[in-house]
């Protein structure tokens, strides 16, 4: 432990054990900033525009119905809350049972198209057409077909969401390193065993990624749904404020929207994180 | 004791592994491509055999229809005297890539050979841990592969290849991949796990210093398409020590087949 002077050293000479702690801390320290700046800027940016907003309608006295200023959207949010939480939760059970229509149909789905290639090339030419076709031009058939019920809006918002789920299912079972097919096969592995331990897992993040696509287009195909016909819901909610020029309502609705689709693409990564442990993710950094 | 000595009985009494007239041809958009033709070999119980052979010649294909992985297009391999018509459960196999599995810790990834092969759980558990401690891989066992080096990472997939005590191991240009003081310290570590357990083993290189100094013998293969250029028996006393890569004998090994290269045109001295 002898530690002998070093001319150099400009402060009084460290153990390395020292110099470790103190690089440590530094480090803690940066990422803490980093941390910090990562929610504070995009904060900033956010209160500075609200701020040019709320005094930019008010010095040049834009009409409330045509621009109101942030001020008087969170009053009528406030004002209407239970009116959006009616609404709100409607959109969302609409949102949710298209999006679990979208999984339990398209998960299947992409499974027999990686199954199957007679499958797969029968079908595929015609999903993928599909989607090229505009659902919106579709939705006032459904009101014909299904009423103006919960259903019709349930399924405009499958048939927008479901494709990204069958199509990055699809893809992430059938892109796998070779080898690790070939490893399972000479360990012993069954088909099965094969797909449940080795493709599925790492089909895993594709498949999220695709569920996280599809929880957007979600909310989507509800609102649109709402919009060609509904007596509920947030799409709803808005063609009443702008049929009555409440434009505090309108943006207010548009608030909720937001909200709840953040809410749920954040409760997608949620269980994208308990379904692939941290390190896949992680992984994606590099080493530390 | 091991000899060195290729002469087999006619009958092959004695070979564990036997390639006999194995031929490949792929089938590719620029006509069919002869990977290996008429490939005859065969590796006694517990021998280290290195196929050594420029990029193309076919020796992955080896690997692959050794392990019942591939179909040859014609000629045969069998194992104690059974023909090998499905993939081999009774190997451990290395690939050049670690082929590990993300989501897994490395115990976890050592146990996936453990889970296939049905093996006591409690057992497996203890016997990967003596596999990544045997390759110094104590206190990592809960590190996720991507918080291992490339070395780490393939000394895993060795481990996952060990647990089961195959009887053969078949090593696909292993440390291809890795820096060269990882890969003397991994050629040390797979000389001393051979030397306590024998088992045969089929390794593909293309590094000469590599395939002296852990074979007993070495096939040397042709370019493309592979055919069996020269066996030699490597005579060297074991263990072998990386000192003794300084040897007259081990540089004159080396020398032969530089020399069988620079004939074929594999290489070429200006």
């Amino acid at each position: 432990m002898a530690e002998t002077e070093n001319p150099f050293a400009q402060s009084p000479a460290l153990s390395i054990a020292e110099l470790e702690a103190r690089m440590e801390g530094s480090r803690a320290q940066r990422e803490r900033h980093a941390r910090l700046r990562n929610i504070l800027y995009p904060f900033a940016v956010v209160i500075g525009l609200l701020v040019v907003w709320e005094v930019g309608t008010r010095v040049l006295g834009v009409p409330l119905f045509l621009l109101p200023p942030p001020s008087a959207i969170a009053v009528s949010f406030i004002a209407n809350s239970s009116l959006l939480l009616f609404h709100g939760w409607i959109t969302t059970a609409e949102i949710l049972l298209g999006f679990a229509l979208s999984i339990v149909i398209g998960i299947p789905l992409a499974l027999a198209i990686f199954l199957w290639p007679a499958f797969s090339r029968s079908i595929l030419p015609l999903l993928v057409s599909s989607q090229a076709m505009p659902k919106v031009a579709v939705a006032p058939l459904f009101l014909v077909w299904f009423g103006f019920g919960l259903l019709p809006k349930v399924l405009i918002a499958f048939l927008i969401a479901f494709f990204p789920v069958v199509i990055n299912t699809a893809v992430g079972l059938a892109s796998i390193e070779p080898e690790k097919i070939y490893l399972a096969r000479s360990m012993g592995f069954g088909a099965t065993a094969t797909f449940f331990k080795i493709r599925l897992p790492n089909a895993l993040p594709a498949i999220f990624g695709g569920l996280k696509i599809s929880i957007t287009l979600a909310v989507v195909g509800a609102v649109v749904g709402e919009f060609v016909g509904g007596d509920a819901g947030l799409g709803y909610l808005l063609m009443v404020a702008n049929g009555s020029m409440d434009t505090q309502l309108l943006f207010a609705g548009i608030v909720a929207l937001t909200v709840l689709g953040v809410a749920l693409f954040l409760l997608i990564e949620f269980a994208e994180r308990l379904a692939i442990p941290r390190h896949i993710i992680a992984g994606n950094k590099g080493n530390p | 004791m091991l000899t060195t000595s290729s002469s087999l009985g006619a009958d092959g009494e004695g070979a564990y592994l036997r390639v006999q007239g194995l031929s490949k041809v792929y089938a590719t958009h620029d006509g069919p491509v002869r990977a290996l033709e008429q490939v005859s070999v065969e590796a006694r119980r517990g021998e280290f055999l290195s196929v050594l052979g420029p990029s193309g010649c076919g020796k992955s294909t080896l690997i692959m229809i050794a392990a019942g992985l591939l179909r040859p297009s014609s000629g045969t391999v069998s194992i104690d005297g059974a023909l090998v018509t499905r993939p081999r459960t009774d190997i451990g196999i290395v690939f050049q890539s670690p082929v590990l599995l993300e989501w897994r810790t490395a115990l976890g990834n050592v146990m996936l050979q453990a889970e296939a092969k049905k093996l006591e759980r409690t057992a497996a558990r203890r016997r990967a841990r003596e596999l990544l401690g045997a390759v110094g891989l104590s206190g990592f066992e809960d590190k996720y592969p991507h918080e291992l080096s490339g070395g780490m990472r393939q000394r895993v997939s060795l481990c996952r290849a060990l647990i089961h005590n195959p009887n053969q191991l078949l090593m696909d240009e292993p440390f291809g991949a890795l820096d060269a003081l990882t890969r003397d310290q991994l050629v040390l570590d797979l000389q001393q796990i051979w030397n306590e357990r024998r088992m045969t083993v089929l390794f593909v290189t293309h590094s000469v210093p590599e395939a002296v100094f852990l074979s007993d013998r070495v096939m040397v293969m042709t370019p493309r398409p592979g055919r069996v250029d020269r066996m030699i028996d490597i005579e060297l006393p074991r263990p072998r020590t990386l000192a003794m890569r300084e040897t007259p004998e081990f540089a004159s090994y080396v020398r032969e087949i530089l020399d069988l290269f620079l004939a074929r045109g594999i290489l070429r001295e200006y």
